[in-house]
């Protein structure tokens, strides 16, 4: 057998993955979103642009998904780096693998169950009642965009502090020390040093976190209490109660559009950014 | 009606676990009491072959059974009980609205054994060849002529038994009177109107079109079924200018009723009983202008994974003496005669399950240009996502 043909046949396996649970979809899902509404439901063959003309109905939930993503990436950004940091640089090594395995811990369970939990947590017996114990009444938290975001911080923390924690342990103490024998402050040396050498983490976390927010539907539904709505959200409608598969067809290849764009910017300001430095190199 | 409660205190549980480790109450009350029971028992259905499994007389079923339901709608003991019976445990997905029932069974392996359509759908699901015919030899339980004939000849289409009678009952209101100062509520306008004003974040309506834009059509004398493009213009404004004011939009609103987050729901017969009876404030309403009133189904979906075991279930469900126990369970009226014959006077007079005949009078069944009204959806889609 040539290398060649080992090659290839080594590949097909995942190819064939890819062409049947990827490529097929895609192509099933741009020809639906030229079609139309059979009567019941559901779809019939057609041509026309009419779906897409149509899009402007879910304007509200493209911007709700394009407002709650990003702030949901940078809420999480900053919690987890600070996290990360100290598990990485400032935790007991005896200890450091334990509260790693702390962070992963939730994730044994499934995020459904979790959520339940924040309903209790958000609603009225839960943190507004002790918020009225201090004398703070009326304040509501379920199913306000607030708490929805309090389920993505919580949800997605775990993917942000991982490829963080990553690149601040791969970090070289030795560049510390010989900037603080330079005389320089600590937070000089994390300005220049510790923040640059993490930042690749914080770009693949960044990254990570944002394409997964962009198609959330079970946070803003369960703690959204339906009226908190991603696009992911009209989705699920779209297919699962009004059985518009053209349309959502059509708002499904908008959504993929829309990340196209908004990542394919995010890649290039940060190898801009990159390049701009000759001592990281980013992606 | 079941006296459980919905959930145990931690100093209830860690009672409990010190009776049971005393011994002066069984395993079985232990685990039923602390809702360990339950959650062994779902854990244990994904794992079937832990499960021993009895003879069962019919032959073998097979160890598992899907459903798929609505919310609070059977008696886990029921179920309970028939893989005791059986060997075959029942697996239930609960569902919001008849929509999502048809758009799961469109799209194709649902992997139901049976599901409880809504009178208006049945047509529907015959039309689009979703469903088979009922074989009636093999559900002895059923016995057409002790069903009430309004409730349950939707079943049949076309001179064939399509679906077999669950329970009926209506679409109403549930208001927490402990918060309206005193102020009644009798009609569907007054409905939006406090949800507007006093009761601003307090509301909840359900995910399901029938009954949402039914209602909000109703507050202007428009027909439950309205499919005018006017009409619905009316009933989109309004639920475009109350939506800021509610406090969910789902069908499964029992929990914030219970605590306290929500003090209005659009709610049907069962959830009003069962709400009523652990919190007597709460009552139920029928709006004056009308509404709905429904009729529920058992109904055998076309490539049912196992079908001798959704035979088998629903020949158990309707067993009267089971139906006796789950309409205690749930609250809603049974349409078989054999069933009422088993109730309390109480209970056939009660007001919600049975409301007077001047008020249902005023209230329509769904029909089925609804489900498959193009306009309808899109309007419900487009109020969720305003």
């Amino acid at each position: 057998m040539s290398p060649k043909l080992i090659n290839r046949l080594l590949l097909a396996p995942a190819g064939l993955w890819l062409l049947t649970m990827l490529v097929l979809p895609i192509v099933v899902v741009v020809v639906f979103s030229f079609g139309e509404r059979a009567q019941a439901g559901g779809y019939v063959p057609a041509f026309t642009l009419e779906q897409y003309l149509n899009l402007p109905a879910r304007w509200k939930a493209f911007q709700n998904t394009l407002t709650l993503a990003p702030v949901g990436t940078l809420i999480v950004l900053l919690i987890a780096y600070p996290l990360a940091y100290y598990l990485a640089i400032k935790a007991n090594p005896k200890w450091r693998t334990l509260l790693l395995i702390l962070v992963i811990v939730p994730f044994w369970t499934s995020i459904l169950i979790r959520s339940y939990a924040w309903i209790f947590i958000l609603g009225g017996r839960g943190i507004p009642a002790i918020l009225e114990f201090f004398g703070l009444e009326g304040i509501r938290l379920i199913n306000t965009p607030f708490a929805v975001l309090a389920g993505i911080v919580y949800g997605y923390l775990p993917l942000m502090v991982f490829p963080i924690y990553v690149s601040l342990e791969r970090l070289d103490k030795r560049l510390l020390e010989a900037s603080a024998d330079l005389g320089s402050p600590p937070w000089r040396s994390f300005l220049q040093i510790t923040l640059p050498l993490s930042l690749p983490g914080v770009a693949t976390g960044c990254m990570l976190v944002f394409i997964l927010l962009m198609g959330e539907f079970l946070i803003p539904a369960m703690l959204g209490g339906g009226k908190v709505f991603f696009v992911g959200n009209a989705l699920v409608d779209l297919f699962l109660q009004s059985r518009n598969w053209p349309f959502g067809s059509a708002v499904a290849v908008a959504l993929v559009l829309v990340m196209l764009v908004s990542v394919t910017i995010y890649m290039r300001a940060i190898k801009r950014w990159g390049n701009g430095r000759d001592d990281v190199s980013l992606m | 009606m079941t006296d459980t409660p919905d959930h145990i205190s931690a100093k209830a549980f860690m009672a409990e676990l010190e009776r049971y480790r005393k011994g002066s109450v069984s395993r079985r009350h232990f685990l039923g009491v602390t809702g360990l029971g339950m959650a062994t028992t779902v854990l244990g259905s994904a794992m079937p072959s832990l499960i021993t499994r009895p003879a069962y007389a019919q032959g073998s079923i097979g160890d598992s059974v899907v459903l798929a339901t609505w919310p609070n709608y059977h008696d886990p003991a029921s179920f309970d009980a028939f893989t005791e019976l059986t060997g075959a445990a029942v697996q239930v997905n609960v569902f919001g609205s008849n929509e999502e029932m048809l758009a799961k069974l469109q799209a194709g392996g649902s992997g139901w054994d049976v599901f409880v359509p809504t009178n208006y759908t049945i047509t529907t699901y015959v039309d689009e060849g979703l469903i088979d015919p009922l074989d009636l030899s093999k559900i002895p339980n059923y016995d057409a002529a002790s069903f009430d004939e309004r409730f349950a000849s939707p079943g049949t289409v076309n001179g064939m038994l399509y679906a077999a009678s669950k329970d009926w009952g209506t679409t109403g209101m549930a208001v927490n009177t402990s918060q309206t100062n005193g102020r009644v509520l009798t009609s569907w306008k007054d409905f939006w109107e406090i949800t507007q004003a006093e009761f601003s974040g307090r509301t909840t309506v359900h995910d399901y079109q029938l009954t949402t834009i039914g209602n909000a059509l109703k507050s202007f004398g428009y027909s439950f079924n309205s499919v005018d493009p006017a009409e619905l213009a009316k009933a989109e404004e309004l639920l475009l200018a109350v939506k800021p004011h509610l406090f969910a939009i789902t069908s499964d609103y029992q929990p914030p009723m219970r605590s306290g987050d929500a003090w209005l729901a659009m709610c049907w017969t069962g959830d009003a009983k069962q709400l009523n009876k652990d919190i007597p404030e709460i009552q139920y309403i029928l709006g004056k202008e009308g509404g709905e009133i429904w009729s529920d189904f058992y109904a055998i979906p076309k490539g049912a994974p196992h079908l001798d075991a959704a035979y088998a279930l629903i020949n158990f469900l309707l067993d009267p003496a089971i139906n006796y126990k789950e309409a205690m369970f749930h609250g809603q009226p049974v349409a078989d005669a054999r069933v009422n014959a088993m109730m309390s006077a109480e209970m056939m007079a009660d007001p919600i399950i049975h409301p007077a005949a001047e008020l249902l009078s005023a209230l329509e069944f769904g029909a089925a240009a609804t489900l498959t009204d193009p306009n309808r959806a899109e309007l419900m889609a487009r109020f969720k996502s305003a």
